[in-house]
């Protein structure tokens, strides 16, 4: 039952994404993501990593899809129109993806060997997860924090007008 | 252990009783708002159809289902009908992980008085309602139209803003009680302090209570907060193309999300369903629920006197309000909380 209910998500999210490519409106392929990230907390349930799972809805598809939603509805964009530049993209875009999944694929068979995480398995409890965060993993964790923080005031210096700024020119 | 017949069957039975009390609920609800602000307002509010007016919300339910259902030319399709409906499903899922009393046994099987208890109930609440802007957000969008365009905005920009201040509230709530779990929480509230005041949240989490109200009137959608269909300024706001059924899936997202809003309050700071339990068996098992249908009915209430009271902001002013004083309130909040707990241990 569970192998069967993985199966059918992991079609669902191929499917999303693969839509996520063919549809030409920007507001479709914005959506399509956000069934590809729907399905991948399916998935991620599945594995037993039930927080993870919950968080991926809530940022992922509740908040960082709803933004990209909110720009696209905000600046109104429209269909998109092939030129010159999409098609030889798509000539050798669609075959080099190919070879990049089958390397990727080849790779990872390579260096795992057969083994393959069983169903339910990972830990999954939020306190485990803290634990890990806080504990083993505390350094990574607060310089990520700082990382996101640099971002942010560079999008509010990049966003914000000069006169706002204090600056006078 | 059940077997995976008599666990469907359950399971089945327990939703389709969760999903008529909350239809039902929604339905009474819109009725108790049109006689409360009635009466605040110096009118009657519905009267006619059956005694006191109660039986409105079917005459209601009737015209909406046999209204024509006009979709205007120039919108697009697809989204603009799937939008109501993402909307009414969001807002009805949650019902499947909100307790609203202890186990009870019926016939030798034990069952608790909630569809599913999950570990991480409160995080698939949250998650859940905030897949619940996308229904308001394509509705704005699809409909084509300026004034629906707008409303899609105010409200996709107004819940996304909120919902990092209601996040951060619960987080205080969570850190006493060390679960997701919404059993687990409730459980935590039983007992007294000093022997005679109840043991629940808001009384250490008294801020994040006025967090968690005012956040959840906006991610609602209410007044004071109504921005994304503020009628004076934009018609209806993103449902203003919609007409017949589509248009009452929104009102009854609407108010199924504010009866959410309730119950998560009522559980989380308000002892859920705990009381005095008394008299013979039957009745000890049903009082419960009594109490805590008694407490989303106060929320309710203040929700509907709030309406009837306060104008509504400025936009300028909500985002302010929320970004500038409630998410600054939240983090201290919970810095402060933390610390106290983790001295207490």
């Amino acid at each position: 039952m569970h192998l069967i209910l993985f199966l059918a998500f992991g079609a669902v999210c191929v499917a999303g994404a693969v839509n996520l490519l063919v549809q030409r409106h920007p507001i479709n392929s914005a959506l399509s993501l956000v069934v590809v990230m729907g399905s991948l907390a399916a998935e991620y349930l599945l594995l037993g990593a039930e927080f993870v799972a919950a968080v991926q809805v809530i940022v992922y598809a509740g908040a960082v899809m709803v933004l990209f939603v909110f720009v696209i509805m905000l600046l109104n964009a429209g269909e998109e129109e092939p030129t010159k530049g999409s098609r030889v993209a798509m000539l050798f875009g669609i075959p080099g993806m190919l070879v990049g999944s089958l390397l990727i694929a080849w790779v990872l068979l390579q260096h795992s060997g057969n083994q393959s995480v069983a169903v339910g398995a990972l830990p999954g409890p939020p306190k485990t997860i803290g634990w890990l965060l806080f504990h083993e993993y505390l350094l990574p964790f607060e310089a990520t924090s700082v990382l996101v923080l640099i971002a942010i005031m560079g999008a509010v210096v990049l966003a914000a007008s000069p006169e706002s700024l204090g600056r006078k020119e | 252990m059940l077997s995976i017949e008599s666990f469907v069957a359950i399971s089945l039975i327990k939703t389709v009783i969760a999903l008529f009390v909350l239809l039902t609920a929604v339905a009474y609800t819109v009725w108790l708002e049109r006689k409360v602000v009635g009466h605040m307002q110096n009118r009657w509010g519905p009267t006619r159809v059956g005694p006191f007016g109660l039986l409105q919300p079917l005459a209601d339910g009737v015209k909406f289902m046999f209204k024509e259902d006009l979709i205007p030319p120039h919108v697009y399709k697809p989204l603009y009908i799937a939008a109501p409906m993402l909307a009414v499903v969001f807002a009805l899922t949650s019902i499947a992980v909100i307790p609203v009393g202890n186990s009870i046994s019926i016939g030798g099987i034990q069952t608790s008085l909630q569809i599913t208890d999950v570990n991480i109930g409160l995080l698939i609440i949250l998650g859940v309602t905030s897949l619940g802007v996308y229904g308001v957000a394509l509705a704005g969008w699809s409909s084509n139209s300026k004034y629906s365009l707008l409303g899609g905005l105010r409200a996709s920009a107004q819940m996304v803003s909120y919902e990092i201040a209601l996040g951060l509230s619960l987080v205080g709530v969570l850190i006493l009680s060390g679960s997701f779990s919404l059993r687990e929480i409730v459980d935590a509230q039983s007992g007294t302090y000093l022997g005679f005041i109840p043991r629940w949240n808001i009384f250490p989490q008294f801020i994040a209570f006025f967090i968690y109200l005012m956040s959840a009137y906006a991610e609602t959608n209410r007044i004071p907060f109504d921005l994304p269909e503020a009628e004076t300024e934009l018609v209806a706001g993103y449902h203003t193309e919609y007409s017949a059924m589509k248009f009452a899936m929104f009102f009854m997202a609407e108010y199924a999300n504010m009866i959410t809003v309730a119950c998560v309050a009522s559980l989380l700071f308000l002892g859920g369903w705990h009381g005095p339990a008394f008299g013979p068996p039957l009745l000890q098992a049903i009082l419960p629920v009594f109490w805590f249908a008694l407490r989303i009915f106060g929320f309710l209430f203040v929700y509907i006197w709030i309406r009837g009271t306060l104008p509504r902001f400025r936009y300028d002013q909500l985002m302010a309000f929320g970004w500038k004083f409630l998410l600054p309130l939240a983090i201290a909040n919970l810095v402060v909380t933390a610390l106290i707990v983790a001295i207490q241990s």
